[in-house]
């Protein structure tokens, strides 16, 4: 896919009067997902006047701007001049990303449809375990909800498309997943995805010095518990995650 | 500290400021009142910087301050009475202590707004005193809370503004935005040419709009991967009603967007009432910035376009309880 995209990419277009996106491809892959992250991270280092706030989709840079203060045609210049400093799909992605890891309880009654997923990804449930408990994923994009990660990729027979009925309803923790890619919910909510593990992860707590979890671009280990460890778990603030900074 | 009693409030009233910058990467989007210019209004009316104030969404509810409080009621025009005498809207008001301030139901537009000289001092979090529902920060108020009040420095009441137009629906201006292009011409044309209603489904994260006919969609390779979403998008859902985001909106998705409302048209968007008709229409981006001019001017206006208010004697059952300015009662009304 990659070759035969990037020809038109990247791409820079306006968002309304305030806003610049660059596309670096209108699928996700790695390479353009690695180079949103560090474009967005060579944005922020700039510091360009009249720049008031980025933010990294799953593939492309959001740049948003005070339109009286500075041009559009001028800022187009600024990040046409940036884009062309280096290769940004192979570009090292930003200093200061962390580890964690978010004990998972895989099945049972807290997370139901393990089972049908595997059945869909053509594995058996001990085959899933082991590849969603050992696959290292990175935080591809944070949205939908304050602090909720989309992370990325999984193993390509993890390619299962959405259900098309909706799950009415999956609690805070929830780790579902579809198209090789997984979601861990910050928020209680309706989703197509299909629920296949539960933590006690709390990606978003406003009061707390530290807001928000996880950033754009941390990596992600969901290791395997048992059942009977969940509710221990629920009790401790921290959801038995631990992180580390990646050097 | 001089506090707000709520006796009773009208469902979805909440704190609101301008919202909260810079959290987008992280998914929380800005946020803040579901009509800007109505801040800017309450700031101008009480001679004060914009601030925290009470966003009343339809309808108000009963409200009473512990010493007497400068207030200023702005926004969509509601019913209101200070005890038992009815006030005038879009204009300044003193609140003696113990007095009832009654606010009912909207009689044009959708979002009212009830301001305080020193603004609410309730606490700050993530940099923002606004309730963002949807991000589970802050909640409706409830009957029996105390919101605490900030200092005021004082200033005239009595004050009156004549708003900006934007309670009947009207014109809102668009830009085209990421997908616009792939709209046939006949569907974008037929989306400018046509109002459409705003439907009773709306909220401060969007308003859905029915067209007469026939919806609006992409005709083939729909699938938008998802990205950065704004205020002021018009989203193209699968059932073709267009869906106007408002401050709280989410912050990415995947529905393609027909166009982006400019930000100076975005208050009428967010308060034109349910049954009103909208038109929307595609200009330049030149246009769109002199009307952004446009639109800063009138706000850093407001501020001189107050004057007194001429109150009628006979509403005022204690004349000697209010402060009087001097001359406003000499008016052709006596």
């Amino acid at each position: 896919m990659q070759p035969n995209t990037r020809p038109q990419f990247p791409r820079i277009d306006p968002v309304g009067l305030d806003g610049i996106l660059v596309r670096f491809a209108d699928t996700l892959s790695e390479p353009a997902n690695r180079a949103a992250l560090a474009f967005r991270a060579a944005l922020e280092r700039a510091g360009w006047d009249g720049v008031e706030e980025s933010a990294t989709s799953l593939v492309s840079t959001y740049l948003r701007f005070d339109p009286m203060h500075v041009d559009l045609s001028a800022l187009s210049g600024l990040i046409h001049s940036l884009l062309d400093e280096q290769d940004w799909y192979d570009a090292p992605l930003p200093d200061g990303r962390r580890l964690h890891r978010i004990p998972t309880v895989y099945g049972t009654d807290l997370a139901p449809q393990l089972d049908e997923a595997a059945q869909a990804a053509g594995q058996s449930r001990g085959q899933a375990i082991q590849i969603l408990s050992g696959t290292q994923v990175r935080v591809t994009t944070i949205g939908f909800a304050p602090g909720q990660p989309y992370l990325g990729t999984l193993p390509p027979e993890w390619d299962i498309p959405r259900q098309t009925a909706l799950t009415p309803q999956v609690p805070v923790g929830a780790l579902v997943v579809a198209i090789r890619q997984l979601v861990l919910f910050s928020v209680s909510t309706p989703t197509g995805w299909r629920h296949i593990g539960q933590t006690a992860a709390q990606l978003f707590q406003p009061s707390s010095e530290t807001p928000f979890l996880l950033r754009p671009g941390d990596e992600v280990l969901f290791p395997a518990i048992e059942r009977g460890a969940f509710e221990a778990l629920k009790s401790d603030p921290t959801g038995g995650i631990v992180s580390e900074v990646l050097t | 500290m001089t506090e707000l009693m709520v006796h009773s409030a009208g469902p979805g009233v909440t704190v609101q400021d301008d919202g909260r910058g810079g959290y987008l990467a992280l998914g929380l989007s800005r946020g803040g009142a579901a009509d800007r210019i109505a801040l800017f209004e309450a700031a101008a009316l009480l001679a004060q910087p914009i601030g925290a104030v009470l966003e009343l969404p339809g309808f108000g509810g009963r409200f009473e301050v512990t010493q007497a409080t400068r207030i200023a009621l702005c926004g969509a025009p509601m019913r209101v009475r200070i005890d038992g005498v009815s006030a005038v809207w879009n204009a300044s008001h003193l609140l003696p202590a113990g007095a009832i301030l009654d606010i009912g139901a909207v009689t044009q537009g959708v979002y009212g707004y009830l301001a305080f000289g020193g603004g609410l001092a309730t606490p700050q979090i993530l940099g923002g005193q606004g309730t963002h529902l949807t991000a589970g920060l802050g909640r409706v108020l409830q009957s029996g809370d105390r919101l605490p009040l900030g200092p005021d420095k004082g200033g005239d009441v009595g004050q009156a503004l004549d708003p900006l137009p934007r309670w009947d629906g009207g014109t809102a201006r668009v830009l085209p935005s990421l997908q616009t292009e792939m709209f046939s011409p006949d569907q974008r044309q037929r989306f400018e040419a046509s109002p459409l209603t705003r439907d009773t489904r709306a909220n401060r994260m969007g308003v859905r709009m029915l067209p007469d006919g026939e919806g609006f969609g992409l005709t083939a390779g729909g699938t938008i991967l998802s990205e950065v979403i704004t205020p002021g998008d018009i989203q193209i859902p699968g059932d073709g009603a267009p869906y106007v985001l408002l401050s709280e909106c989410q912050t990415t998705g995947g529905y393609p967007r027909i166009g982006t409302v400019i930000p100076a048209d975005l208050p009428r968007v967010a308060q034109t009432p349910a049954g009103a008709r909208l038109q929307f229409r595609f200009v330049t981006r030149d246009d769109a910035m002199a009307a952004e001019a446009e639109y800063r001017r009138s706000l850093s206006d407001l501020p001189r376009k107050t004057y007194p208010l001429v109150r009628d004697p006979s509403d005022m059952p204690d004349l000697l309880s209010y402060s009087l300015i001097s001359g406003v009662t000499a008016g052709e009304e006596m």
